[in-house]
């Protein structure tokens, strides 16, 4: 997407040091780990893995949006079948939870390889339309199939006992598992960005043309970073089912695509932390807005169109632009 | 007696008559997306909210202005179409340099935007509208009973949709949005008020929304949500059709609706996702869409 | 000095007053936004706030605070309220929950908190059945009972032969079964059905398979928008003009209300409350109709019918620890003007007589509300799935 290069157009371009990640984002990473070892002491632990499985999700399709340039309008299908196989794994199939979680996130990889080889055959808002198109597919799917339970989803999914030894039915172990799952995984996308692989995606998304004459097969590049990018929306979908116990069909609905587009351009897309904040921000706001019905829809809305219209770099794009530090 | 895979024939043709009226609204609404989409590269989420608006604008003038249907289909795509106006001037205008993406993004909201607030006043039950006495009641045509109200979709749709190609294709004025698609500095240069054009097709597009609202909204419930998955479908038969040509977007909507009709009798679990399996199909054979130019 | 004393000890006297022997805080929890908020919504709220100040639990030395939550319809927006709910605000009961998925969770969140569960608004028979809980008491209606009220009373209404339009999810797929099991119980036959996408906006397609079927009845095992679509164009397409009966499975006053009597009149279906019932439900729903603006659904009767028992248990038992207020509310019949005298049943089943109903054609009805004629009435011992037959594991 080229709006991005607006936003990393200025003074502000992502270099790479040598020796790997700069100071200021192990800092950040470092202050990120400290307050979420220390956030279940003063919120709802719940409350706080809801917000880690967003933030894990929104960062998989940043991967995609914010670093591919391919904006996916159904990444919502990933993440929900995942969340399907997973509690179906766990449920039925009695799998510990750490099998469980590996199974809705390698469904996912396979659900995305599908999907994303017929959607890269389109370029930019058909690319979207497609991806949506599929995705409500799924949804389809997911509402006849016997095993997902139709409109009662999945219930009473059960946590286990992680690799048979570690109850989760405490509330503690949960939440490191979930802590470490997210971390894990949105380091990785840290580490896919800035490896060769993302610097031609970078190329890839900025001019198309020139990286095909420079004889990269850009195809293969999309698909690739397509899959990635929904294992990994697979993987924070999986983890969702089992801190919730609970699959349900909210998960593959289309307006779980628009979230994730939401939080990722709240955020601020193409950058590292930016769709950490965005879930953030929209799980707090969905969890206080609550009561108040249709209101959130509109709020949604009406965020979308002011960071369309006034605020394209996303929140921490421009606290980027201010610090002048890639963020 | 013959029949068709356990079908005879005369429910057959009821089933075909009853997918083409379906595909009338698909015909309309993806003409409308092709239509803004040629001049404005973008594609109109707003458009499933827009046809809904157009089926409250109809309910509200008949209940709290006493407006019949037959002014309704009038004055109800114009109210849309001014909406429409105002819109692109305040919001999409000020986004054409930038990514086509940014448009979508921006139609998402005012998508959610419009379907909440008519969450929030309406709620979402439903509210019935009286079809007017001429459209009430229907015909014998032997192999089925045809409702009034469904033979009027049919003509009503295929006049708005050939006007339309006609002005497009035929006319000078149609010439010169063609141009403009082409080349808007140059069709600028020679005079021509190129901003002003785009507002009034944008306008147009969404009023055959609100156009195509005002007719489903005596067949169908009318709620905040009906445009909601259509607007998706809708989507798939853009995307089948590949928005390149007037003409192409009018016969894959009637097209896909006759394909979808035949489903629902031959395999009704099948009937919601046909449309996607065809166009999974088409994006493996033709990528491009079946009257697409590639890009 | 001495003045002073005297009022501070006045004062602590009246401070002592106005605590209460018993604190519970109700938290009435549906869908206040999507497609259920008609039915339920504010409504339901209202209801419950009714049941605190009839039962005047004030007086009783209960202290009852009623707090709301919209769940949307979706099941992890409505666990993520009951477990908040549980944990951190001191909720003791959650009254209410339409949509099926939500209330399934909610009753395993319940479970787990060992809380109390009065739900109302969902149609799952599981909630006494395979899912049942000793935390739960399903309230108003379920699937089982609707399709043995429609299904049952229809057949021996002359009602033999049946086609369905049937949504194609679990729910749907279970009306359908449940229903034709009944209507061939009763000597009547299933002549055909068709599975139409859920949700659907066009049901003209299965109108004529079930039209061209010549079965005397159209069964619809859908719900919500579906209903009122396939209502709609059956009207449109002169189908029940031509003979056919249309049975709804899952149709409430409101459905009925919204789609006017033009379109609906004829439609058979069953419910357990109608507000021009007897003058203790008119009296009632007149009182409920000047809050609301609208007549009462069986779901927001059913609220206040179970938040009044669930008061008169606590006052009974003289506190609110979730055992024995459940093993009272179990044990007492209940009473109150809107269902009349019924019982709650181990597996926590409320029983109570059931309705079957008519819509009125447009000359027959006086007014707005006046919408139904009763067909048949099907006693509180028939018109619930007998307790054997659910396989509740705890009450063996």
């Amino acid at each position: 997407m080229t709006a991005t290069t607006e936003a990393t157009g200025g003074p502000v371009v992502a270099q790479q040091t040598a020796g790997g990640m700069p100071a200021h984002h192990i800092a950040i990473f470092a202050g990120l780990l400290v307050l979420l070892i220390a956030a279940p002491f003063f919120f709802y632990p719940i409350f706080i893995m809801k917000i880690l499985c967003f933030a894990l999700f929104a960062c998989a399709f940043n991967l995609l949006l914010g670093y591919g340039g391919l904006l996916s309008f159904g990444h919502a299908a990933y993440f929900g079948m995942a969340s399907y196989v997973c509690a179906h794994a766990a449920k039925v199939w009695g799998l510990t939870p750490e099998l469980a979680i590996i199974c809705g996130t390698l469904v996912a990889g396979v659900l995305g390889f599908l999907i994303g080889s017929l959607a890269i055959r389109r370029q930019g808002i058909y690319f979207a339309m497609i991806t949506l198109a599929f995705a409500q597919m799924v949804y389809f799917f997911s509402l006849q199939a016997e095993f997902t339970g139709g409109e009662d989803g999945i219930q009473a999914v059960p946590r286990g006992h992680l690799f048979g030894l570690i109850d989760l039915r405490s509330q503690e172990s949960l939440y490191f598992l979930v802590l470490a799952i997210a971390f894990a995984g949105i380091l990785l996308i840290y580490r896919i960005i800035h490896s060769p692989f993302g610097q031609v995606l970078k190329a890839i998304r900025e001019n198309e043309p020139r990286a095909i004459s420079l004889g990269y097969r850009v195809n293969r590049y999309k698909l690739a970073v397509f899959v990635l990018s929904a294992t990994l929306a697979g993987l924070a979908g999986a983890t969702k089912a089992i801190v919730f116990q609970l699959a349900s069909l909210t998960d593959v609905y289309w307006t779980m695509s628009g979230e994730v587009v939401l939080m990722t351009l709240l955020g601020g897309m193409g950058t590292v932390f930016g769709p950490i904040v965005g879930a953030a921000v929209i799980v707090t706001m969905q969890n206080y807005l609550a009561t108040f019905g249709a209101w959130v829809t509109i709020i949604q809305g009406l965020i979308f169109v002011v960071s369309v219209m006034l605020f394209r770099e996303g929140i921490v794009g421009v606290i980027s632009k201010w610090t002048r530090k890639p963020l | 007696m013959f029949e068709l895979l356990g079908i005879p024939p005369q429910a057959l043709f009821g089933q075909l008559l009853l997918g083409l009226i379906n595909g009338s609204f698909y015909a309309i609404l993806s003409l409308g997306l092709a239509v803004i989409f040629g001049l404005l590269n973008i594609i109109n989420f707003t458009h499933g909210a827009q046809y809904m608006l157009g089926a409250f604008v109809t309910w509200m003038l008949l209940n709290y202005l006493g407006v019949n249907y037959w002014w309704s289909l009038l004055i109800a795509p114009v109210a849309v179409g001014i909406t429409g106006v105002i819109l692109e001037r305040l919001f999409i205008r000020r986004l054409y340099h930038l990514d086509h993406l940014y448009g979508l993004l921006l139609t998402f909201g005012l998508a959610l935007i419009t379907t909440g607030i008519f969450k929030q006043i309406f709620g979402v039950s439903g509210l019935p509208y009286q079809a007017p006495p001429l459209l009430s009641g229907g015909h014998n045509l032997g192999f089925m009973y045809l409702p009034n109200s469904r033979a009027w979709v049919i003509i009503a749709s295929a006049v708005v949709c050939l006007a339309t190609w006609f002005v497009i294709e035929k006319t000078k004025l149609g010439a010169y949005l063609r141009a403009a698609t082409e080349n808007p500095t140059l069709v600028g240069a020679f005079g021509v008020n190129v901003p002003l054009m785009i507002t009034l097709t944008y306008g147009f597009g969404v009023a055959l929304a609100g156009f195509a609202g005002v007719l489903a909204a005596p067949i169908y419930a009318i709620n905040p949500v009906m445009g909601e998955n259509l607007i998706i479908v809708v989507f798939a038969v853009v995307v089948i059709g590949g928005m390149g040509s007037i003409l192409g977007s009018i016969v894959t909507g009637f097209g896909l609706g006759l394909i979808e009709g035949l489903t629902r009798v031959f395999y009704p679990e099948g009937s919601a996702v046909v449309i996607f399996v065809i166009m999974a199909l088409v994006l493996l054979v033709k990528p491009a869409g079946l009257f697409g130019r590639t890009a | 000095m001495k003045s002073r004393f005297v009022l501070a000890a006045l004062a602590g006297v009246l401070m002592s007053g106005t605590a209460y022997a018993t604190d519970v805080k109700i938290g009435v929890m549906n869908d206040r936004s999507g497609i259920y908020a008609d039915i339920g919504g504010e409504g339901s709220v209202i209801a419950a706030r009714m049941a605190v100040e009839d039962f005047d639990a004030a007086s009783k030395d209960i202290n009852v605070e009623i707090v709301s939550a919209d769940h949307q319809n979706k099941p992890d927006v409505g666990s993520n309220i009951a477990r908040q709910w549980y944990d951190t605000e001191g909720v003791d009961v959650i009254a209410d929950v339409p949509t099926s998925s939500v209330a399934l969770a909610i009753n395993e969140i319940t479970r787990e908190k060992n809380k109390i569960f009065l739900n109302s608004g969902a149609a799952t028979s599981d909630l006494t059945g395979a899912a049942c809980s000793p935390n739960t008491i399903h309230w108003t209606y379920d699937t089982w009972q609707l399709a043995h009220g429609t299904g049952g009373a229809m057949v021996e209404n002359g009602g033999k032969t049946w086609f369905f339009l049937t949504a194609d999810y679990a729910f749907g797929h279970a009306l359908e079964r449940d229903t034709s099991a009944v209507v061939k119980e009763a000597g009547g036959e299933v002549v055909g059905s068709v599975k139409t996408p859920f949700p659907g906006t066009d049901f003209s397609s299965f109108l004529l398979q079930a039209q061209a079927s010549g079965a005397q009845v159209i069964g619809l095992a859908n719900a919500g928008g579906d209903t009122v679509n396939s209502m709609k164009q059956a009207a449109e397409f002169g189908i029940t003009q031509a003979g056919q009966a249309i049975a709804g499975l899952l149709v409430f006053i409101n459905d009925v209300h919204s789609l006017g009597l033009d379109v609906a009149q004829g439609l058979v279906l069953t419910e357990s409350f109608y507000w021009d019932m007897n003058d203790g439900t008119r009296e009632w729903s007149a009182r409920f109709e000047e809050q609301t603006g609208n007549k009462p659904s069986m779901i927001q009767a059913g609220v206040y019918s179970a938040v009044l028992h669930y008061l008169k248990a606590v006052e009974a038992v003289g506190s609110k620890e979730t055992e024995a207020v459940m093993a009272k509310m179990k044990e007492m019949p209940t009473d109150d003007p809107l269902f009349g005298q019924g019982v709650v049943r181990e597996d926590g089943r409320k029983i109570h007589d059931s309705y079957l109903f008519r819509v009125k054609t447009p000359d027959k009805s006086e007014g707005e509300w006046d919408l139904y004629e009763t067909v048949a009435t099907i006693p509180a011992d028939k018109a619930f799935r007998p307790l054997e037959e659910g396989g509740c594991e705890f009450v063996k």
